[in-house]
């Protein structure tokens, strides 16, 4: 057609069309495609790049393109160890260390709590906040402690603001924090397997690859799970710096986290903060593997139950009473 | 796993009985200076040779009574109970403070029907004594306390009554455990109201908040 045109043009004086543009006889309706083909390509291919174009001010390349927890070898690790730890000098101005705590073969975690005793003081909602180096202005903490009336097991009807001498004369107390289920629905129903149960029974989060869906919040019975909305912020002076890969170094924002038994501590064999810090004695930490544990003296001779055992989650996490 | 209940159930009932025979035998003893020593070694030489020891923390010698003066370089002046009461003859009668005519006055006492000399050593002030008349030292309280209170003192045994600090692994690491007047004072025993201090302000569970949690589809 276009090259009818061209022959026909010189010929035609007077004609009202003016000459159109020469366009060279190789581009024909193939090569037209493959050149829009190529820029579209290209496009998508700028546009597929653009979030390393785009990164926010506190994630790195390095951080951007990093692997899933269980694909790192120790030298990626060693990498990624350093540079959470720099940054936090950097964003915090406190020097801490960085650890990767590795389960101990052999010791599966289990702790109870003695319902008799807690009196609702919160002393371990405060532990759990300052170990863990929560944000300072929404005062987080993997603990809640429930007041509810005796009588009632539902922890649904449970009250967390009370704001009073405790205990009160007709109401108990019961704390309540990740169970570490043996059959964790958090866990099912990551889409991305950013959260696993590890050999020791501790359910973790890589808070470098969770996407911050949120559904895990949603699956979780015990609403053990939290989210962080913002950067959390702590005075350098508090930042607590013996800290771990998989639990209590500061969070980036919009990701998913939760009480792991201190495993910073329990992993070192330590006790978790929030025991040490119980004025009543209520709690009891130790491993479900070893007979002569007293948590086991304590599955074996007290009144135990599970919370919500009827969904099947089975806990590593009990309550009981002394008498 | 009704069968394995049961099992577990006998298990448990035959460990108690077990455990409370050897309580009962090792508490009677007079060769048991304290039940700390008794649950050390128990634990030590039977099971984890190499371990590192449970400390439970012990009471100074024998208290000092603050005398409410100072003296000339400001410092509060206290004595020895044996000070005074080595001239006085103990009234086996008083059983509270609001008994005296003076000394100890307003000193609260809600501790049962005990009387100062039930635990209060009448011959030597400053010791206790067993409800047998046995001395037992300050330091030594447990095993006084031990006496009444026994369903206390098997789960404290068995580490399921009292604080305690440090590590749940003994093989990495010593562990300090609470006695029983740290926690508890011996004239009025019931642990104190406290006040919570710490609040996280929390979307879920509570009252005025759970309007809009259910907005979030959060909450049932």
């Amino acid at each position: 057609m276009i090259d009818s045109h061209q022959d026909d043009g010189p010929n035609d004086q007077g004609s009202e069309f003016m000459p159109l543009p020469v366009v060279t006889p190789e581009v024909n309706r193939r090569t037209a495609m493959k050149a829009t083909g190529a820029a579209l390509g290209l496009a998508a291919f700028g546009t597929a790049i653009s979030p390393l174009a785009t990164l926010p001010d506190k994630v790195s390349l390095d951080e951007f393109l990093q692997k899933h927890y269980k694909e790192l070898d120790d030298d990626d690790k060693e990498r990624i160890l350093e540079r959470l730890a720099s940054e936090t000098r950097e964003n915090y101005g406190a020097d801490v260390t960085v650890s990767d705590h590795r389960p101990t073969p052999g010791v599966k975690f289990g702790y109870a709590i003695n319902l008799s005793k807690c009196n609702g003081n919160g002393k371990c909602v405060e532990a759990c906040h300052t170990e863990n180096n929560h944000d300072r202005a929404t005062g987080q903490s993997y603990i809640r402690v429930l007041e509810m009336d005796k009588g009632s097991m539902d922890m649904e009807t449970g009250n967390t603001t009370y704001d009073h001498t405790v205990p009160q004369d007709d109401k108990f107390y019961m704390p309540v924090q990740c169970q570490q289920c043996d059959n964790p629905p958090c866990v099912t129903v990551c889409p991305i397997e950013a959260t696993w149960k590890e050999d020791d029974g501790i359910v973790v989060v890589d808070y470098d690859w969770c996407i911050g869906c949120r559904y895990c919040e949603a699956a979780c019975p015990y609403h053990a799970r939290r989210f962080n909305w913002q950067e959390p912020e702590i005075p350098a002076d508090e930042v607590n710096p013996e800290q771990s890969y998989l639990s209590n170094r500061i969070r980036p924002a919009g990701v998913m986290e939760k009480c792991h038994f201190c495993l910073h501590r329990t992993r070192e064999g330590r006790m978790p903060a929030c025991l040490e810090a119980c004025p009543t004695g209520a709690r009891v930490f130790g491993n479900l593997n070893d007979p002569d544990s007293e948590l086991v003296w304590i599955l074996k001779n007290k009144r135990v139950f599970l919370l919500k055992e009827e969904l099947g989650t089975e806990p590593s996490f009990f309550y009981f009473f002394d008498e | 796993m009704h069968g394995r209940r049961i099992s577990l159930i006998q298990m448990a009932s035959l460990l108690a009985v077990m455990l409370m025979v050897a309580g009962g035998a090792a508490w009677v003893s007079p060769d048991t200076p304290t039940t700390s020593h008794t649950a050390d070694k128990r634990r030590t030489s039977a099971e984890t040779p190499q371990s590192f020891p449970v400390v439970v923390n012990r009471p100074q010698s024998s208290p000092r009574v603050d005398l409410g003066v100072l003296d000339g370089d400001g410092q509060p002046v206290s004595a020895a109970c044996a000070t005074c009461h080595a001239t006085r003859p103990p009234n086996l009668a008083n059983r509270s403070a609001a008994d005296l005519d003076e000394f100890h006055q307003g000193l609260a006492f809600s501790h049962g029907k005990l009387t100062c000399l039930a635990c209060h050593n009448g011959e030597d002030y400053d010791a206790l004594k067993l409800a047998d008349g046995t001395s037992v030292e300050f330091p030594d309280v447990m095993t006084l306390c031990g006496q009444c209170h026994g369903p206390q003192t098997r789960d404290y045994l068995h580490g399921s009554h009292g604080g305690m600090n440090g590590f749940w692994d003994l093989s990495r690491g010593p562990r300090t455990r609470n006695n029983c007047v740290d926690c508890h004072d011996p004239h009025a025993p019931q642990f104190p109201k406290m006040m919570p201090t710490f609040k996280p302000r929390d979307r879920f569970l509570s009252p005025q908040n759970s309007a809009a949690a259910s907005h979030e589809g959060l909450h049932q």
